[in-house]
């Protein structure tokens, strides 16, 4: 690893939504920092609030009847203070987003090339041929074959491979420093998201560009990602680089996570559970550790009142006290008695 | 021995164009497909999208119409009489959706939902039903104020467990599932799939389980299958298939699985491009001229690969 500098930094993040005059935080007191030439993967269910927070830091929410509050600091200014068209200047330019579904994120009746240039028109200076020059490059540089048939092309003519590669060439256009990636291989078969993983990584070393992942596939997140977020309730519970964590996972709703993927080489007949589920935007508990309901075998008194992030040891940060106790429902001890037993 | 026997199935769907719309090709979503089934055993199928997995289930079940080939159940051909109302072979042959939420109308009540294949295929008094669907709400482990809500009241898993419900109302012997976890978050899917391993157990259940994901399917299937471009590659018992893959293209697939060890992601990405180019190198002793995928060989009893030169071995 190279020695990095930070290019994004979100400092006590909120963001909340209203729902019939009132307003639900779902993504709650998030601080992180986005170093160049990083993948920072955000993991959790669907409900955590991580695609919130992905959709926050470029500011994409409708502003009637969304709050976002907290900063997000990047080259020393708070894009959440930004106006519309100072945000535009700065989306696609500096900060890249990949959806999720390709499909949606073209648009239909635009062919490939055309599609590409637009953001090219926006944000530099280059005439009519340069850009057309630039959208093959593009397109070669994403993997596409036969880019000057492909830009001719429209959306629906192409495979859901190709596709998210188009998105990503639209996304890499500018050069930005910062691509935010939410989920980009959820929709696509296992080899093509295989190569999209590769291809981002071959693109993050030529571009120095910092990416933060959203995926709630651990799978992926051991492929790519250099440190590791785990979202839960709007809240980060942990916090690590990526072989720390799978080496050492601390939460309970991490080793919970961990513990419930089909093991390749275990013969067990049954995967673990857990137990009921990710609690809806209005119904979310605003105090007390929030995964508590999940794991009602571990004394209340092992959790903290406030939970905060602990620095456990370097970088390694973990939400309430009750990992130290946690234990699966079916075994002995918490982590702590394991510790102490080796 | 096998209760269900698949004889080179076929769906193709014809391509019409030119001067009188006539039919000027085919596209082979399935083509040439065979397979057995047993009792208690889960059978997975998979492939990418696009390789005609989800049609092969669907034809199986008779929602897609077969060109040829024939279904045999316990003994009988029962190919053309996969749609009559009352058959045998549709009550015992049954079938779970990706889509639980499409796969169920929005405007009926949990209750009549369940009550449907009672209806269809058991001649019961309305008491009788009425246990018979709480009966099947306990059996996934639901109240029974399930009763009087709609299907939009329900979690993902819990909609995905009362299309299981509504599937084993009729004591199947078999249960079609088409990518039934696909849509569900880890640890939901860790609940659906154990329960469908329940409710194997409890009542000798066989699966034909249709998946993208070779995770979940290495936990699920007995025997698996690899489809592409509508045949078979490969296809053994889950140790032959992880073990010893003989195709490329299955090889191609288990690279492709993320692993949950970032201390080895460097070693596998390079492995992953010596099978990429080993697939594009070697093509022609797994493909003909055309593409296609080449018949069937036996390497041992139960593993069969479809390649150039496979020699039966082992037997």
């Amino acid at each position: 690893m190279k020695s990095k500098n930070d290019i994004l930094n979100i400092k006590n993040l909120h963001t909340s939504f209203r729902i019939k005059d009132h307003y639900y935080h779902a993504v709650e007191d998030i601080s992180l920092t986005l170093k160049e030439n990083e993948v920072l993967a955000i993991v959790g269910e669907s409900g955590c609030g991580k695609s919130t927070l992905a959709t926050s830091i470029v500011g994409l929410h409708p502003p009637g009847n969304t709050k976002v509050t907290g900063e997000i600091l990047y080259k020393g200014k708070n894009l959440v203070e930004f106006k519309e068209d100072e945000l535009n200047k700065i989306r696609g330019n500096d900060i890249g987003f990949i959806f999720q579904d390709p499909l949606a994120a073209l648009n239909p009746l635009m062919k490939i090339g055309e599609q590409i240039a637009e953001t090219l028109k926006y944000h530099t200076k280059l005439d009519e041929n340069k850009r057309k020059e630039r959208v093959l490059e593009l397109l070669d540089q994403v993997g596409i074959v036969n880019p000057a048939r492909v830009a001719n092309q429209f959306p629906h003519q192409l495979s859901g491979g190709m596709r998210q590669r188009v998105v990503i060439a639209i996304a890499i256009a500018c050069k930005p420093k910062i691509m935010v990636a939410d989920e980009p291989t959820t929709a696509l078969d296992v080899t093509i998201q295989a190569q999209i993983l590769d291809l981002l990584n071959d693109l993050q070393e030529e571009t120095d560009a910092g990416i933060v992942l959203i995926t709630h596939d651990l799978g992926v997140v051991a492929e790519v990602a250099d440190r590791v977020a785990v979202m839960y309730a709007g809240q980060i519970v942990e916090l690590a680089t990526v072989t720390e964590l799978f080496r050492n996972p601390l939460h309970p709703y991490t080793r919970s996570l961990l513990n419930s993927i089909p093991q390749a080489d275990s013969n067990n007949e049954r995967l673990e559970v857990i137990q009921g589920m990710v609690p809806t935007l209005t119904k979310m508990p605003r105090k007390g550790c929030r995964f508590a309901p999940r794991v009602p075998w571990i004394d209340e008194t092992k959790h903290e009142e406030n939970p905060a992030l602990h620095e456990i040891s370097k970088d390694h940060f973990v939400r309430c006290t009750c990992w130290k106790d946690f234990h699966f429902e079916h075994q002995e001890g918490g982590l702590q008695h394991e510790l102490h037993a080796n | 021995m096998s209760f269900m026997q698949i004889k080179d199935l076929n769906v193709h769907y014809p391509i019409r164009g030119g001067f009188f719309n006539t039919v000027v090709d085919h596209v082979y979503a399935v083509d040439g497909v065979s397979m057995e089934f047993e009792k208690g055993k889960t059978y997975g199928l998979v492939g990418e999208s696009g390789s005609g997995k989800s049609t092969t289930g669907k034809a199986i079940i008779g929602l897609e119409k077969i060109t040829s080939g024939q279904i045999i159940y316990e003994g009988q051909n029962v190919t053309n009489q996969r749609r009559k109302r009352n058959s045998a072979y549709n009550r015992d042959i049954q079938m779970i959706f990706q889509d639980s939420t499409s796969a169920m109308n929005p405007r009926k009540r949990i209750q009549e939902i369940l009550a449907e294949p009672i209806r269809n295929f058991m001649k019961v008094s309305p008491q009788e039903e009425k246990r018979r669907i709480i009966e099947l709400l306990e059996i996934v482990g639901m109240s029974e104020e399930a009763l009087l809500k709609y299907p939009h009241e329900f979690s993902g898993g819990q909609k995905q467990r009362l299309g299981i419900a509504r599937a084993v109302a009729c004591n199947p012997k078999m249960i079609i599932a088409d990518e039934p976890v696909s849509a569900l978050d880890l640890s939901v899917q860790a609940q659906v799939l154990n329960f469908m391993k329940d409710i194997q157990n409890e009542f000798g259940l066989s699966y034909l389980f249709i998946s993208h994901d070779l995770g979940v399917v290495r936990h699920m299937c007995d025997h698996i299958s690899i489809m592409y471009k509508g045949r078979f590659v490969e296809s053994g018992t889950r140790e032959e298939i992880y073990a010893n893959p003989q195709h490329v293209y299955t090889n191609r697939l288990l690279s492709a699985i993320p692993n949950i060890e970032p201390e080895t992601r460097d070693e596998r990405k390079i492995k992953r491009r010596a099978v990429e180019a080993a697939y594009k190198a070697d093509s022609h002793k797994y493909f003909d001229e055309k593409g296609k995928v080449y018949p069937l060989k036996d390497l041992s009893q139960t593993h069969k690969v479809a390649m150039m030169g496979a020699e039966r071995g082992g037997m």
